[in-house]
């Protein structure tokens, strides 16, 4: 994976596997601080400490009773590479939120890369979770949230092409607008 | 959050839709169905699905029901596409990058010909 938009969609789909109806994504730049942080939260099945466990670390246990995929380790090695870290907190029953940070500035941080099209993804593929997108640089923020897209739609799918269209632009144009004030700082 | 104009627009174009699909004589339901896994997602599916999606708005097709799904457990294969039409078998496609997905649109999904050379057993 050469986008941190990327890991993002990988994560979410975690999310969605756990029968998430709500997913939350959020991408906060902070310039002065130099920091970068992403998180996704899901109101899905969750895991228990072992489960977090093992998604973390896979080759901690023996046990293969649960496939274990290697997206979540190889990004929080990508993290602590960058001065950083990825915290996974769940609560069976209740949901799950994974937290990554990561240096700014830092050298081996890997480019965000089209978020746009992360969430674009997202939003189309899988209609059936309420999803929340918020990406803020320092005091710029865009928030997306399809709930009210999917009421006015009333039932009619996003893939219908003019309606393609109008979500596929405001994403975009949303989280342009946000890094080209941020690139003017 | 969309504007109240912005809103209004959406009214529209959903109005648009229904006439649109009002208007289609042929009935059977189309669904193009993109693995979107680790693997897949490092093989190149995001973009994948973003051709799909691209070549639907820009060709103006209607009712075609595009999903994501994770893992298919055929990972030197990714990306991989699944096409279901009515009641047909479902088609699996392998390798598809954003050209060979633009390919499955045109030559499948409109012209009715499965694309054999990218088909794969699922």
């Amino acid at each position: 994976m050469r986008e941190l938009a990327l890991h993002l969609l990988d994560i979410a789909e975690n999310s969605i596997s756990a029968r998430a109806r709500r997913i939350d994504l959020g991408v906060e730049e902070d310039t002065r601080q130099d920091i970068l942080r992403m998180y996704v939260q899901d109101d899905g099945i969750g895991m228990d400490e072992q489960m977090v466990a093992r998604v973390v670390d896979p080759f901690v246990t023996s046990r293969t009773t649960r496939k274990v995929g290697l997206g979540i380790p190889l990004l929080k090695a990508a993290a602590e590479a960058c001065n950083g870290s990825l915290i996974i907190a769940s609560t069976p029953g209740k949901g799950t939120r994974v937290d990554v940070t990561f240096q700014r500035s830092h050298i081996d941080r890997m480019p965000l890369g089209d978020i746009a099209a992360t969430v674009f993804s997202l939003v189309i593929g899988s209609p059936q979770v309420n999803w929340v997108f918020r990406y803020r640089v320092d005091s710029e923020e865009f928030v997306f949230d399809d709930a009210l897209i999917k009421a006015e739609l009333n039932g009619m799918p996003m893939t219908e092409p003019g309606i393609l269209t109008f979500i596929r632009q405001m994403i975009y144009e949303g989280v342009v607008g946000v890094q080209s004030i941020a690139n003017k700082v | 959050m969309p504007a109240v104009k912005s809103l209004e627009d959406l009214r529209r174009l959903r109005e648009e839709a229904l006439e649109k699909r009002k208007a289609k004589t042929t009935t059977s339901s189309i669904q193009v169905i993109v693995g979107m896994g680790t693997v897949g997602i490092a093989a190149g599916a995001r973009e994948t699905l973003k051709a799909i999606l691209e070549y639907i708005e820009i060709n103006k097709l209607t009712d075609i029901i595009v999903r994501q799904t994770g893992n298919l457990g055929m990972d030197s294969w990714e990306p991989i596409v699944q096409v279901i039409i009515g009641e047909s078998p479902v088609v699996t496609y392998g390798k598809v990058t954003p050209d060979v997905a633009r390919r499955i649109m045109k030559d499948h999904i409109v012209g009715g010909n499965i694309v054999k050379e990218y088909t794969i057993e699922s």
